[in-house]
């Protein structure tokens, strides 16, 4: 018993380990003087951050990216929570499969349904780079959505929706009255979770993207490609300041571990 | 024409298993039926058909001379009490009993007036801030009475109301909810499997069976003279045994046994039964309405000896009080009084 501990122990330090590590290396690295990558870094300036800023791609990428993730995610929400709901109360037939038609592009590596939809939206039926990003992260977005939605659906006594109706309420209106409230942390929770995974997505937006259109993970990409910089540890920085202030807001609305 | 009518109702939740088949009944104004029997008999679907929370595959639903069969749950202006009681988890006790009145579009004065009084009669007032999971099971159960009743309702659903609470609170919450059915003059449907709470609140019982009303009479009368088998074993009658009419209250069994029934019955063969808690053990024989027996099986009930004894009528029960017990073996007598004998 004692044993195992040690070992389980261990095995777990080396993974988080060899997970901490990178990410602590390209923190470091955002801070040296030297204008290209180096580790360990030779002084100590904050001058790459304010780079971040002057760097055009960077900037129009971030607002692609707040445009795309915002909206993609919020039009999943408008979707997917009534999606969630007409699953969990049983009232749809084939429930299993759709469920699973739902959940599919989770299952689907990530380039596989980048390349279907750049063939499709974009060669096909030629839409504007912007649109094709939209439907393309909106469509990644759903199952989050449906799942986490789902998952706090399923713990929701019905019976006080029915007893909504019965006290005068339209189907409508109980929905909005009584059901929302009750699941609101769940929704919350899906919206931040869906946000994320749509603003770090690279490769459906590695298709959907083209000129003078970008998301920002693309833009970064793009950037190393030509410029071996720290401006790119400094963004990375920062965009994991962001992800984990999220993530604590989910913690503390409704838990992690119930959205795993 | 009573107050309520379910006419003919049939329904099937699959359109091929019928749970209700050509079910009547009929409802006074004020008054307060149970629907009672055994646990997938229908009881829950009747009442969801009532509330419109399902519609009937056909058959018609008529209160007050109006035909309601289409109209749906949030027009029909009924309260209902949920097993569960579903509160609103997110609403205070004072919210989720303003609920109704809020739907209704009443000014504020008006609700906080009807509230206010609701609460008073169901001994609320001072939890009218609190939110349901900080109440206990008996104060929840009042505020899913309280919001059902605030609308002045014109029919009362209760589904098993009770079967989450205590012995002894599912006895003072049962006292409690008759007062004010009395007070408020609501006409009610009850919905249980208990048969002592059943007949300690209803005017009138209606006992189901696999989707269909057995029979339909006041708590006394289903006690006192059962009309079918399922209902008599369902409210504690046992040993059944066929017999055939001699002369006017006369009867003999297949054996030849000699019975007085005072139950008035036309029929010339009928089944007879009796109460385990009627039957008389004595030492020596009767000419009438008794049978011999050796004892079986003897098991300790508290404040009695519950015995199987094997008669040429087969098993019969027989719950007898006595300071010295029978033993395994015994010879004994059965007497049946002839007033404790019914036919079905
Ligand atoms: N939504 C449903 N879909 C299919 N069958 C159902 C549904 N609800 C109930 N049934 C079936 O209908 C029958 C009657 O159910 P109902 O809930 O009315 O019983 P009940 O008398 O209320 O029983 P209990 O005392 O256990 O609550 C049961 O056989 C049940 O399996
Ligand atoms: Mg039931």
């Amino acid at each position: 018993m004692r044993k195992k501990n040690i070992w389980l122990t261990l095995m777990a330090s080396i993974v988080f380990i060899f997970l901490i590590i990178p990410l602590f290396i390209v923190v470091v690295t955002a801070f040296g003087e030297s204008p290209s990558i180096q580790f360990p870094i030779k002084g100590f300036s904050l001058q790459w951050f304010g780079e971040v800023f002057k760097t055009k791609s960077f900037m129009r990428g971030m607002k692609t990216s707040l445009f795309i993730s915002i909206w993609a995610t919020v039009a999943s929400i408008i979707i997917g929570v009534p999606a969630a709901y007409a699953l969990a109360r049983g009232t749809v037939k084939r429930r299993a499969l759709l469920k699973n038609v739902f959940l599919s592009p989770t299952f689907v590596p990530g380039i596989v349904i980048g390349f279907a939809l750049f063939q499709f939206l974009t060669i096909k039926l030629q839409m504007k780079i912007i649109t094709s990003l939209f439907l393309g992260h909106f469509l990644i977005s759903l199952p989050y959505i449906i799942r986490v939605v789902g998952s706090s659906l399923e713990h929701f006594d019905f019976s006080i929706e029915e007893a909504a109706w019965t006290l005068g309420c339209t189907k409508t209106k109980s929905f909005v009255k009584v059901v929302l409230p009750n699941i609101s942390s769940g929704i919350f929770a899906s919206f931040m979770l869906a946000f994320i995974n749509s603003f770090n997505n690279i490769p459906v937006s590695m298709f959907l993207s083209g000129p003078g259109v970008q998301t920002l993970p693309i833009a970064l990409m793009n950037h190393i490609e030509y410029n071996y910089d720290p401006t790119v540890s400094a963004m990375s920085v920062m965009l994991m300041l962001c992800t984990i202030l999220l993530m604590w807001v989910i913690e503390k609305t409704l838990g992690l571990a119930t959205i795993a | 024409m009573g107050f309520v009518e379910l006419k003919n109702i049939d329904l099937s939740y699959d359109g091929s298993k019928y749970i209700l088949k050509d079910l009547n009944l009929t409802i006074e104004k004020g008054e307060l039926v149970s629907l009672l029997g055994p646990s997938g008999c229908g009881k829950t679907t009747t009442l969801r058909i009532i509330a419109g929370l399902i519609n009937p595959n056909s058959g018609s639903f008529i209160v007050d001379g109006e035909n309601l069969t289409n109209v749906p749950v949030h027009k029909r202006n009924f309260g209902m009490v949920f097993q569960s009681y579903a509160l609103f988890p997110h609403m205070t006790v004072f919210d989720n009993v303003a609920f109704g009145l809020k739907n209704r579009k009443m000014d504020k004065n008006t609700i906080k007036e009807k509230v206010g009084r609701i609460l008073e009669v169901t001994d609320l007032s001072q939890f009218a801030g609190r939110f349901p999971k900080q109440m206990s099971g008996g104060q929840r159960q009042r505020v899913a009475l309280a919001r059902a009743l605030v609308v002045e309702p014109k029919l009362l659903l209760l589904d098993e109301p009770l079967s989450n609470l205590d012995a002894k609170l599912r006895i003072s919450m049962r006292t409690e909810i008759k007062r004010i059915q009395q007070k408020l003059g609501i006409t009610t449907v009850f919905v249980t499997h208990d048969q002592e709470e059943c007949f300690s609140i209803s005017d009138k019982v209606a006992v189901m069976n696999n989707g269909d009303i057995e029979q339909y009479d006041t708590p006394e009368n289903i006690y006192k003279y059962p009309s079918t088998e399922f209902v008599a074993r369902f409210i504690g009658f046992d040993n059944f045994f066929n017999v055939e009419k001699a002369n006017y209250h006369n009867y003999k069994d297949i054996f030849g046994h000699q019975f007085v029934i005072d139950y008035e019955d036309s029929r010339t063969q009928a089944v007879a039964t009796i109460r385990p808690d009627d039957i008389q053990v004595v030492p020596e024989d009767s000419n009438m309405n008794s049978i011999k027996g050796i004892v079986d099986v003897r098991t300790f009930l508290g404040d009695s000896y519950q015995y199987e004894i094997k008669t040429e009528l087969g098993k019969i029960n027989v719950n007898h009080k006595s300071e010295k017990p029978y033993q395994q073996g015994d010879a004994v007598y059965l007497l049946m009084p002839s007033n404790k004998i019914i036919l079905v």
